[in-house]
């Protein structure tokens, strides 16, 4: 469903600067068919996971070749795959670094059958009263102040929370709104000096907080430009009144031409300053329901000043607009190398399936630095792993509070976050807790919605300690059981939510001092309890190959997994249509199962398929 | 004084790491002719830093060169997306894997793309070319450059296209001096080796790199000469200094000299290669009868090389000969490890590989080898 934009071009070869805007789908399929006409193709500009892309549909398909960007669409596409029994190509490239992997029904593992890294979440309390890192900061820009500023203004919002929870933020008057007639330069630094100066100020009161941590300055506008006056009403007329509203720009109004430089506190709070400005004199409109556009360069602007003055009060390093915008767009780094390379495998491995050439089958990595002189290194695809609750049928456990968390919660958090379910049934034992359709009838409905906001003690059919419930999705044909465990408390930092799932192996989020690549594409908005960003990326990326927690006994696998699993583009890959590949034997001391070995894994020979 | 003295010493090697050695001697000088002041004030620096990226490189990166370039930059850097802005490459022979190549750097942002291939459209070059339009009416009268050339230029209008007629083998060696890095593909033992070692006359260094795809194989070869560059290992940055062997040099180097398990595939193309010389054959130009006569072949070479027999097995030649055709596939990935591996070349990040890389669809290996003179590395 994405549209084209400039800045895919750099890899993205079907498409040219004139298709910028228009369905990636639909111009792909016109550029392959220019050199290839004979070809059907037949594009669909809509979100895989919208509910005609059912198993009926997928049952149409020889092979799937994923080409999908975020986690989400692909557990789902992977059930679907596993629903219609389609052999599945997936795919991830992240700079230099790339992977390929084949997933067949009850031969190979399943696309979850391995955890992946979700992205990482930050405690409220981090982003709101206590940041170390600059990920901090632009979370609190983005998410907060943005959010808060110019966003909806029904959202709840955790601005003004301190960690002491001592200071209300249910004040009659709302800070943040601008007031009628209210000057805009003032405004501007009324509200610098509420989140920069007063805010900080509340947070220091708390000594408790800063025993162990270096404590934060508070900075107002007539410390760092002393000589600005309110009335500033002027700098509209540097532009011109045809200006676009989506080319208005606070750096080009101030000078600043290179993103890539790091400015100091004063340019900072200058592009802070002009950026409100001109959101409020030339985008009023918006104001009020915008969302945070990484291609919104205003919008960039303002964020990336306030992350950087927030930082500056923290004594972390300040960055520049260009590394910013990656941090809080979620910018993956991509080259068009990689991609054809990854590409290259895919319709190999593509091939192998379509002949049905399943001992041939790999699982093959592209490595940046060499390992045992390979940049390319197969791997023999994994037997299914027995504890995979989305292609083995484990039942998992829940610990959570019956008497407080909500359905709601359970249904957020787990069913969705987790179990990335997209149309959830709830069902304990024949009793329908909760369902999401288009068919359903009014009073269902009603009875669901109210479901929803009740504790999970007080729902009609009681859940608490012992239940069994089991969480369905109709469309990817998915059915888990899940067992419910009573726990009164729960750790804020360690269990945000309230709640621990186990039964499946989650892959730790990672952090960024481990220089890993990153995860599984865009992280989707967060709820209001945690707020979930892609760590940041160094310019060279190391691959450190990770240890999974070992699966219990009983299983006969242990594996080691290169931490490449990454983000990928939608893969321009070429429709290779040839065939005629002779099948030939393979040399006999042609070892095609290699062991990734880092010196202090205990690596045991993987069970092999055939 | 003092005091003045170690801020500025600070701020010189401030804008040595910033500039690197190269720029930084070049900026040294300009600053001494205009009489530059060193400023250590905040806005000083940075206009500094702007003034000095402007003379040295004539222009930064335009505001549509940042956003087409965006997702690469935040890979290598703007540093290295300047230099390749100023890089001319040369390539010559237009199949499916050089054609793969030639995207992905035009793509990159190089600054001039120079292709050679008086050739005329097959069916053969239909099958695994991609910028070819199939229709026989746009085809017909022009060469493979020549079309080449034209769908190229759409991939970037910001990359200068062209094309050079004739016969690279016979041209002089100042001809080279207009390029930084020479590519040839389809190309004979003798071709490979003179144009080489033309390369490696020049004054300035032109990298030079051969490239061949056959059945569903493929083999890259890389020649940087003297090479240094800077090598980030986690906190620190050491100078690596590469010294690479000819192609001459290298398939010199004995067999038996070579470490075990070397590729089977780089002794196969040998045979190949010298079975194409011996037999005055254009490159590619064998099938599956050739193969008593290869095989014959590879057991005198077996025998004067004392190399046992088994390490290039009849399959691997049979493949060799028979496929005429590229495999796309194997062209994608081939074009672009090779991408890859100009790109390095070019903006000096990086570590390139040395000096062989092999790929073989069968069991799905990449491997670097590196065949030069034990004692000399060359």
């Amino acid at each position: 469903m994405d549209t084209i934009e400039v800045s895919n071009l750099n890899r993205q070869f079907l498409f040219r600067q004139s298709h910028v805007g228009q369905s990636k789908a639909k111009v792909a399929r016109d550029a392959v068919l220019r050199f290839r006409p004979h070809i059907n193709i037949k594009p669909y500009h809509a979100n895989v996971k919208d509910p005609e892309f059912n198993v009926d549909f997928f049952k149409q398909f020889n092979v799937v070749l994923n080409g999908l960007d975020n986690l989400d669409a692909r557990r789902h596409v992977n059930r679907l795959c596993l629903a219609a029994d389609v052999p599945l190509v997936e795919s991830g490239t992240t700079g230099f670094l790339g992977q390929v992997t084949v997933h067949v029904k009850g031969k190979t593992e399943c696309y979850e059958c391995q955890p992946k890294p979700t992205p990482k979440t930050y405690p409220v309390c981090t982003i709101t009263s206590t940041p170390s890192k600059f990920v901090h900061c632009i979370v609190w820009a983005k998410d907060l102040l943005f959010a808060k500023l110019f966003g909806d203004k029904n959202q709840g919002n955790d601005l003004n929370v301190h960690s002491s929870n001592a200071a209300s933020s249910s004040e009659h008057v709302d800070v943040f709104e601008h007031r009628v007639d209210e000057d805009i330069e003032q405004y501007g630094q009324r509200i610098f000096d509420h989140v920069f100066g007063y805010n900080i100020e509340v947070a220091l009161a708390n000594e408790e907080a800063w025993k162990t941590r270096n404590k934060p300055k508070p900075i107002y506008c007539r410390d760092v430009l002393p000589d600005r006056l309110v009335s500033q009403n002027g700098s509209f007329d540097k532009f011109c009144a045809t200006d676009e509203p989506s080319s208005v720009s606070a750096m080009t109004s101030l000078g600043l031409k290179n993103p890539q430089d790091v400015w100091s506190l004063m340019e900072n709070t200058k592009i802070f300053l002009e950026a409100l400005k001109l959101f409020f004199g030339k985008r009023e409109k918006e104001i009020g329901n915008m969302i945070f556009d990484k291609d919104d360069q205003l919008a960039v602007e303002f964020v990336s000043a306030a992350a950087n003055i927030r930082a500056a009060s923290f004594g972390i390093l300040m960055h520049s607009l260009f590394e910013a915008k990656g941090i809080a767009g979620n910018i993956v780094h991509a080259v068009a190398t990689t991609n054809a390379i990854i590409a290259g495998l895919i319709v190999i491995e593509a091939i192998k399936v379509l002949q049905s050439d399943t001992k041939s089958y790999r699982m093959t990595y592209c490595l940046e630095h060499p390992s045992r002189k390979m940049l390319l290194m197969p791997v023999e695809p994994f037997e299914p792993n027995q504890s995979c609750y989305v292609c083995s049928e484990t039942p998992l456990s829940l610990e959570i509070n019956t008497y407080r968390s909500k359905l709601r919660d359970f249904v957020e958090k787990i069913v969705k976050a987790k179990l990335g379910m997209n149309m959830p049934l709830i069902m304990h034992g024949s009793a329908l807790l909760y369902e999401v359709g288009d068919d359903l009838e009014e009073d269902m409905v009603a009875n669901y919605a109210a479901n929803f906001d009740k504790v999970l003690s007080e729902l009609p059919s009681p859940v608490t300690s012992g239940t069994m419930l089991t969480v369905e999705d109709l469309q990817q044909e998915l059915s888990c059981n899940i067992n419910i465990k009573h726990r009164e408390e729960f750790d804020e930092e360690k269990e945000p939510d309230g709640m621990l799932l186990s039964g499946w192996a989650q892959a730790p989020p990672m952090e960024k001092d481990n220089n890993m690549p990153v995860g599984n594409g865009e992280s989707t908005p967060s709820t209001s309890q945690a707020v979930p960003l892609k760590p940041e990326e160094d310019d060279d990326i190391e691959i450190v190959p990770t240890e999974i927690k070992t699966i219990p006994a009983g299983t006969k696998r242990k594996i080691s997994e290169l931490s490449s699993t990454a983000i990928s583009e939608p893969s321009s890959a070429t429709d290779g249509t040839r065939s005629t590949k002779k099948e030939e034997e393979i040399d006999g001391d042609d070892d095609v199962v290699v062991m990734l070995d880092d010196g202090n894994s205990d690596i045991s020979k993987k069970k092999r398929l055939h | 004084m003092n005091r003045m003295k170690s801020l500025h010493q600070e701020g010189r090697k401030e804008q040595k790491r910033y500039l690197g050695d190269d720029q930084w001697r070049k900026a040294r000088n300009l600053r001494a002719l205009l009489g530059v002041l060193a400023q250590t004030g905040r806005e000083g620096v940075l206009e500094q830093r702007r003034w000095l990226r402007l003379r040295m490189d004539g222009e930064e990166l335009t505001e549509q060169e940042t956003a087409l370039y965006d997702r690469q930059i935040r890979v290598w850097g703007v540093d290295a997306q300047r230099r390749l802005s100023k890089s001319h490459i040369l390539v010559s022979g237009m199949k499916g894997t050089a054609v793969e190549f030639c995207k992905n750097i035009v793509l990159a942002g190089i600054g001039s793309l120079t292709l050679m291939d008086d050739r005329m459209v097959t069916e053969e070059a239909l099958s695994a070319n991609f910028l070819i339009p199939p229709d026989e009416n746009m085809f017909s009268e022009r060469s493979l450059a020549e079309l080449c050339c034209d769908s190229l230029r759409e991939f970037n209008p910001m990359v200068r296209v062209s094309v050079e007629k004739g016969d690279l083998s016979t041209f002089d060696g100042d001809f080279y001096d207009k390029f930084d890095v020479v590519v040839v593909s389809c190309c004979s033992l003798r071709t490979k080796k003179l144009i080489n070692e033309k390369c490696r006359k020049r004054s300035k260094r032109v990298a030079f790199y051969t490239v061949d795809c056959r059945d569903s194989c493929g083999e890259i070869f890389v020649d940087l000469q003297n090479y240094t560059y800077s090598q980030k290992k986690l906190v620190d940055t050491i100078e690596q200094q590469l010294q690479y062997p000819s192609f001459e040099e290298a398939v010199a180097v004995p067999w038996r000299a070579l470490p075990r398990k070397v590729a089977k595939l780089y002794f196969a193309m040998r045979v190949i290669e010298r079975f194409e010389q011996t037999e005055e054959r254009n490159p590619g130009e064998t099938s599956v009868a050739d193969l008593p006569s290869v095989l014959k072949l590879r057991k005198e070479l077996c025998e004067t090389q004392s190399l046992n027999e088994s390490h290039i097995p009849d399959g691997l030649l049979e493949r060799l000969l028979a496929g005429r055709r590229e495999f796309p596939p194997v062209c994608a990935i081939i074009g672009g490890i090779l991408g890859q591996e100009v790109i390095k070349a070019i903006s000096g990040k990086g570590d390139p590989l040395k000096n062989f890389f092999f790929f073989d669809a069968f069991d799905g290996k990449g491997i670097i080898e590196d065949i030069s003179n034990p004692d000399t590395g060359s």
